[in-house]
């Protein structure tokens, strides 16, 4: 996340070949930013863009928790508060977790196979440009006449087919990011099967490579559908067409089918880099290599192929025919296993190992706890006869945030923390690393634990009021969730403070990392690397 | 491979890849039709149209194992209306419900509101019956000559004694004096709205 170091390792020799640096000297200023076509700038600025986003859409919660703190409407009028759900949840999914993988995609993928840079630079460059005017729409979204659309941000026909114009701009900053992710997408899976360095065969790779290959195969496949559904609520809306309008034959149902063939996929392409990160943190920490390798891709790619039969678990009830439920269900608890076989090699992982607890394994093994217990929870939401109960309660808001901020999120800043010194060339303060873990840790929980109770209770999810006997528990998750955002701001300066006055890191930080940008890099890793592809053994 | 040959293969994957982008943009629409076909073959669709399985619905408030013989009775109080049941009797199981109708015509010259007071026999029956919709609910208004046909909806409780197996239910119509003729279910019987 540097940028002052950049100038220092910077040397012409290296500069050659098929290189779009190659000519030039490197822009200053403003332009550098804008024109850089290194994987290693475009990195950071995916990672800086998605942690503005995150404080974004953090904003966002802040302000639907002060609601809920009491019963009653005290702060905001219902229509926004509904948009701040939706804004919410659409920023920090698109926003903030999706760029925040893709930024540790572009910093570490060609450092970890030894490729002078990503396949296709320029392209790289368009990627991300195209996430700000997108941001920038979803923001608009909310002074367009009528507010924010307050539709959730899954987007369900009817209600965005009579949304007001602020649906419009919201249509048009999903089929950016989506074009956004489509090109990322193609670029890293070129990137990763045509650009290895010799001796890097596929299953060699280190694990978040190959996490990020399917993630990227996940992203074609998905993200095109989802331009597709959204597409179609356009059209619906300005051009006549009836697909999801039941007066002209079409049927709002459909939307969710064709919203949840992307929906599924896309949480585990949320959840699978992050699944990388963690394969790379733990073993380590551990002083081990990481316990099986080759089950862990299989797993990782059975994960992949089933998140596309399983998205009606979503729709429980819609009125499917029973045939369809148990179909679903089935499937659905089907994935446990290949999730269990990562879960258990994990752990094997630590098994015997010589642990330390640095702040990055502190955030994998929070990862790993509270990313199983949003898994369990998920299968608890899979059994259809539990599901119609709890459908649309506060017990899928529980779910998705251990899956999402637990998981994701605390995976991303394992993620930081561990690659930092990497990047940066600089430490971390350690002891304000571990309070960063321990508030966000204890925060979380004391957020997000107790809206299992409230939704079991029954309070459904999306209201900015409700009945007074929820009025404990949600006092409980509003306090978390202010002392989780403010934890925030603490890793904010950490980082920060790592930038400008960090103690000088080595080439190999941590003992136990393996792969080849610790092993062939200085750090901070040098503006171009692998020029010349490494010699591997 | 060297630079130029790893541009070359680069540009095959776009290509390739792009085409897969494609494709699953064609596929998100391709399920338009897919899914009106499926619903079809599987008969989804169908939910709301009347099905075979809908008459087989049965009310589980109804006693199957008693019948009871209602007997319908009609006069009028000083009237020129003609009054009568367009069926003496009917049978039903308690629970069920029921529509039977009267017929009234106006034999006078003039135009002449009417209220129909109810009895029951045996008196202790009226706590038995149930009426959702009653021409006694309302005053009824007939112009001279005028004929109208009015229907009772009723259920008999199954909480009636066991040993009640007749109940008649008996109307007498009287006349309203103009001053208590109520407006409104005046002009509704002038409709003919008013059951
Ligand atoms: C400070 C941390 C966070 C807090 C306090 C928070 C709080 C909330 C709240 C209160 C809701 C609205 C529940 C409702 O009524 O529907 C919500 C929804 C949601 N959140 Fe978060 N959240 C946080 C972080 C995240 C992160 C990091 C993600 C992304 C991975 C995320 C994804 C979502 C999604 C997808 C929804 C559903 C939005 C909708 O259905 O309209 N949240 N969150
Ligand atoms: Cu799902």
């Amino acid at each position: 996340m540097s940028t002052a170091t950049h100038d220092a390792t910077h040397g012409h020799g290296d500069a050659h070949g098929h290189d779009d640096h190659a000519h030039a000297h490197k822009p200053t200023g403003a332009m550098r930013w804008i024109g850089s076509t290194n994987h290693k700038d475009i990195g950071t600025m995916y990672l800086w863009f998605s942690f503005t986003m995150f404080l974004v859409g953090g904003a966002m919660a802040m302000i639907i928790r002060a609601e809920l703190f009491q019963p009653g409407l005290q702060i905001v009028r219902p229509e926004f508060f509904n948009s701040m759900t939706t804004y919410h949840g659409l920023i920090m999914v698109f926003g903030a977790i999706m760029p925040a993988f893709v930024g540790f995609a572009n910093w570490l993928i060609p450092m970890q196979i030894g490729a002078p840079d990503m396949a296709f630079p320029r392209m790289n460059n368009l990627s991300f440009w195209l996430l700000p005017p997108a941001a920038l729409l979803l923001i608009a979204a909310q002074f367009a006449p009528g507010g924010g659309a307050g539709v959730g941000w899954t987007m369900y026909a009817p209600l965005t087919t009579q949304a007001g114009p602020a649906m419009d701009l919201t249509i048009f900053a999903v089929h950016i990011l989506g074009m956004s992710s489509i090109m990322g997408s193609i670029n890293i899976i070129t990137t990763i099967l045509n650009m290895r360095a010799p001796g890097m065969t596929l299953m060699k790779m280190p694990l978040f490579c190959w996490t990020w290959l399917i993630t990227a195969y996940l992203l074609v496949a998905s993200m095109p559908v989802l331009a597709g559904a959204v597409t179609m609520t356009l059209t619906d809306r300005h051009f006549g067409t009836s697909f999801f309008n039941a007066a002209g034959g079409g049927d709002p149902v459909l939307y969710q089918h064709i919203f949840w063939f992307f929906g599924h996929p896309e949480v585990y392409i949320i959840a699978i880099p992050a699944f990388g990160v963690i394969s790379q943190v733990i073993p380590a920490f551990s002083r081990k290599p990481l316990f099986g390798y080759a089950s862990m891709v299989y797993a990782t790619a059975s994960i992949a192929i089933l998140s596309f039969m399983v998205w009606a678990h979503h729709m429980y009830t819609v009125g499917m025919p029973v045939e369809a439920q148990l179909f679903f269900m089935y499937a659905t608890t089907l994935i446990a296993i290949p999730t269990g076989v990562k879960v258990f090699n994990w752990v094997a992982t630590m098994w015997k190992g010589s642990l330390t607890f640095e702040t990055p394994m502190l955030f994998a093994l929070g990862f790993l706890f509270l990313f199983t217990l949003g898994g369990f929870t998920g299968l608890v939401l899979s059994i259809t006869p539990v599901d119609v109960q709890i459908h649309d309660t506060y017990y899928v808001v529980a779910h998705f945030h251990y899956v999402m901020v637990a998981g994701a999120l605390f995976s991303a800043f394992a993620g930081i923390y561990f690659w930092l010194p990497k990047w940066t060339g600089r430490m971390y303060d350690e002891t304000l690393g571990k309070w960063h873990f321990w508030l966000s840790l204890i925060f979380f929980n004391v957020t997000f634990f107790v809206q299992h109770f409230l939704g079991l209770a029954g309070m459904p999810r999306r209201v900015p009021d409700y009945a007074l006997q929820f009025a404990e528990f949600n006092a409980i998750s509003s306090v978390g969730a202010f002392g989780f955002g403010l934890s925030q701001l603490l890793f904010l300066y950490v980082v920060l403070k790592c930038i400008t006055s960090g103690p000088k890191a080595e080439q190999k930080q941590w003992e136990g990392a393996d792969s080849i940008e610790w092993t062939h890099l200085p750090s901070p890793a040098p503006y171009h690397s692998f020029a010349t592809p490494p010699v591997l053994k | 491979m060297n630079p130029g040959q790893t541009e070359n293969a680069n540009w095959r994957m776009f290509a390739r890849l792009s085409v897969l982008a494609l494709l699953m943009f064609g596929f998100g629409f391709a399920m338009v039709p897919y899914y009106k076909k499926f619903c079809e073959v599987t008969g989804i669709t169908n939910l709301l149209q009347p099905n075979a399985k809908q008459s087989e619905i049965t009310n589980s408030q109804v006693d199957k194992s008693r019948w009871v013989t209602l007997e319908f009775d009609a006069n009028t109080h000083g009237m020129p209306w003609q009054f009568a049941p367009l069926q003496r009797s009917v049978r039903v199981h308690p629970g069920e419900m029921t529509q039977v109708e009267f017929q009234i015509k106006n034999n006078g010259s003039g135009a002449l509101v009417g209220q129909a007071i109810p009895s029951y026999g045996p008196k202790q029956g009226a706590a038995f019956v149930k009426k959702l919709e009653c021409f006694c609910f309302r005053q009824q208004a007939l112009a001279a000559g005028e004929t109208r046909r009015m229907p009772v909806q009723l259920v008999i409780d199954p909480a009636l004694p066991a040993n009640v197996n007749t109940l008649t239910l008996s109307y007498t119509f009287f006349e309203v004096p103009a001053a208590d003729v109520k407006k409104s279910s005046a002009a509704g019987a002038a409709n003919g709205k008013a059951g």
